[in-house]
């Protein structure tokens, strides 16, 4: 037999990774083209985002990193249309960010659960419903669907103050996804969970991200969190917050925690790291700490499970 | 995932737990223990009037007092209603509208800026001060500068504390609201209004109090002569030591009654811990 040309296999990497066409006919879930905000602080006019482009397509996981005050805390609230961005433009499905708020067209989770103490996990899941005229029955329907979801059938009933962390932030998850959003913006979700809740809640989310069949994106300071969850990594710098780098995960659809010990998870992790720290391997004394608390391998207790807070 | 989610649950009891960990007295020891201080008291107090007989003429026993409690209670009871009444309008008119106000204060910065010197005037002014001119303004046959006085002692805390609440609601709740296009309306009545909620009702605890003071001390000041007020300095004058303080203890009866209500109210409202 003769030799098959070297370029033959088409890359080695799973399907499901593979860059996602543009030229498809819906328009992406986010496109940002061309983003800039500035915030007035009494000091002067600080840049939080620098011409920002990025495409997200539909049904696709994007995670964004970055060290604090890179932006991509801003860059997700311009996209939920909570802050408005001083230059370029955000289209979500096509619509400009203001109009697919108004049609509820994502739904959004905050690094604290920001449940209403005073209504039950039920009533917290059907928020959004409530919000925009859904029937009493079929609110209740969908609160059954949604607590299945996210494993919290006998709590429906319960109020958020007898939920632990990692409960509050799933019926966070639950309220989120409530009204069917095709986009799911998440900020820093599980960034004040332990260690062992937050691993297990990202297996959690691959699993709904896929039955859902929802796009994320999804804001993290975790390295190992970011490879774990998504199909590119977009990696941004600081002062002005841009983008520096997008890495494509390509591990494929199935996200088992098997995946966190494999080599190609730890090439990835490294890939991240490295481009976080502008290519350079060798870390430096300041971003020790860093390195540290975002390693691969991190069982290492209590004392790393909470991120640095990026926006207080 | 459930069974996890099972052993992670705090129960129940969690946010009471805290509460009651501060300090470890026994459930029966919190209700026995006041109990014997007044017992300790009223046998002391009896002690000094009975046995010792050195008391003033003025403090009669407290057997005494209650004995005449009983045996006036029907002249007693009108009294009491009419102060409490005085003391109930008051409460609901200056929460209503103190709430009003503070409603408008919230919305509007101009308001806020109007209305804030008013209210601290209100607050420093001795409202009982007024009265004898409300009195004279309302006629002597009318409750209605009573009421008046309770109305503006209710209105302070109520106004002060549901402002509060107002500005209480957090940035997350304000941008998931925002983020599930709430309108203006729909934050307010899901957001805004069950946040001032605690506060509300701890201001009407403190306003309980106060109006039924306002309107008890309103009738030291002339107007009908009707009220538990007017009852107490009425007999305290002519030396009936006994039916004076069974009036006392008659007031007592009413400030407990409007403290307990508001207070059970609040602790409705505020059995959801923030989480």
């Amino acid at each position: 037999m003769t030799h098959s040309p070297a370029g033959e296999p088409v890359e080695p990497q799973s399907p499901g990774a593979a860059p996602l066409p543009q030229a498809q006919g819906p328009s992406p879930a986010v496109r940002a083209t061309g983003v800039s905000k500035v915030f007035a602080t009494k000091t002067g006019d600080v840049a939080a985002l620098s011409d920002v482009d990025l495409d997200v397509a539909a049904g696709e996981f994007v995670a964004l990193i970055g060290p604090s005050g890179c932006g991509k805390s801003t860059l997700l609230r311009l996209i939920a249309d909570l802050d408005q961005a001083s230059a370029g433009t955000l289209e979500i499905f096509g619509k400009p960010a203001k109009r697919a708020r108004a049609d509820q067209d994502y739904g959004i989770a905050f690094q604290q659960a920001g449940l209403l103490p005073w209504r039950t996990v039920g009533a917290n899941m059907a928020l959004p419903l409530e919000l925009h005229g859904t029937g009493k029955a079929e609110r209740t329907a969908r609160v059954a669907e949604l607590a299945e979801l996210v494993g919290l059938t006998e709590f429906v009933d319960r109020y958020p103050d007898q939920l632990s962390g990692g409960m509050q932030q799933r019926v966070a998850i639950a309220r989120a996804l409530a009204a069917r959003p095709r986009l799911l913006l998440m900020d820093e979700p599980f960034g004040a969970l332990d260690e062992m809740t937050r691993e297990r809640l990202q297996t959690e989310l691959t699993r709904i991200a896929a039955e859902t069949a929802a796009a994320v994106v999804f804001v993290t300071h975790s390295i190992p969190e970011a490879v774990f969850l998504s199909d590119r990594v977009v990696v941004m710098s600081p002062r002005p917050g841009r983008i520096t780098d997008v890495i494509e995960v390509g591990l494929g659809p199935d996200r088992s925690e098997a995946l966190r010990e494999s080599p190609e998870f730890f090439d990835l992790v490294t890939a991240v790291r490295e481009a976080l720290h502008g290519r350079s391997p060798v870390a430096e004394p300041v971003e020790a700490s860093l390195r540290q608390a975002q390693g691969p391998g991190t069982r290492q207790g209590p004392g790393t499970r909470q991120g640095p807070v990026e926006r207080s | 995932m459930t069974d996890t989610a099972t052993t992670t649950l705090a129960g129940p009891s969690r946010a009471a737990g805290t509460a009651t960990g501060e300090r470890r007295l026994p459930g029966w020891l919190r209700w026995v223990a006041p109990v014997v201080v007044g017992a300790l008291i009223v046998v002391l107090w009896w002690f000094w009037v009975d046995v010792l007989g050195t008391a003033p003429r003025m403090l009669p026993s407290p057997f005494a007092i209650l004995a005449e409690f009983v045996k006036r209670w029907p002249i007693i009871a009108q009294d009491m209603a009419i102060t409490a009444t005085n003391a109930l309008i008051g409460l609901v008119i200056g929460s209503l509208l103190a709430m009003l106000f503070a409603g408008l204060a919230a919305a509007a910065r101009p308001i806020d800026g109007m209305l804030a010197p008013l209210v601290a005037a209100l607050a420093v002014i001795p409202i009982v001060a007024i009265t004898p001119i409300l009195n004279t303004m309302f006629g002597a046959s009318s409750q209605f500068g009573r009421q008046a006085v309770a109305t503006i002692a209710a209105f302070i805390p109520v106004f002060v504390n549901v402002l509060r609440g107002l500005r209480q609601t957090r940035p997350v709740h304000r941008d998931l609201l925002r983020a599930s296009a709430a309108s203006g309306w729909q934050t307010f009545r899901f957001l805004t209004l069950p946040t001032a909620l605690p506060y509300l009702l701890t201001g009407l605890r403190i306003a309980s109090s106060l109006a039924v003071i306002a309107a008890l001390v309103a009738e030291y000041f002339g107007g009908p002569a009707d009220g538990i007020g007017t009852a107490i300095a009425t007999y305290a004058k002519s030396g009936r030591a006994a039916l004076a303080w069974a009036y006392v203890l008659g007031g007592i009866l009413i400030g407990l009654v409007f403290y307990l209500v508001t207070s059970l109210l609040e602790r409705l409202a505020t059995r959801r811990a923030q989480v």
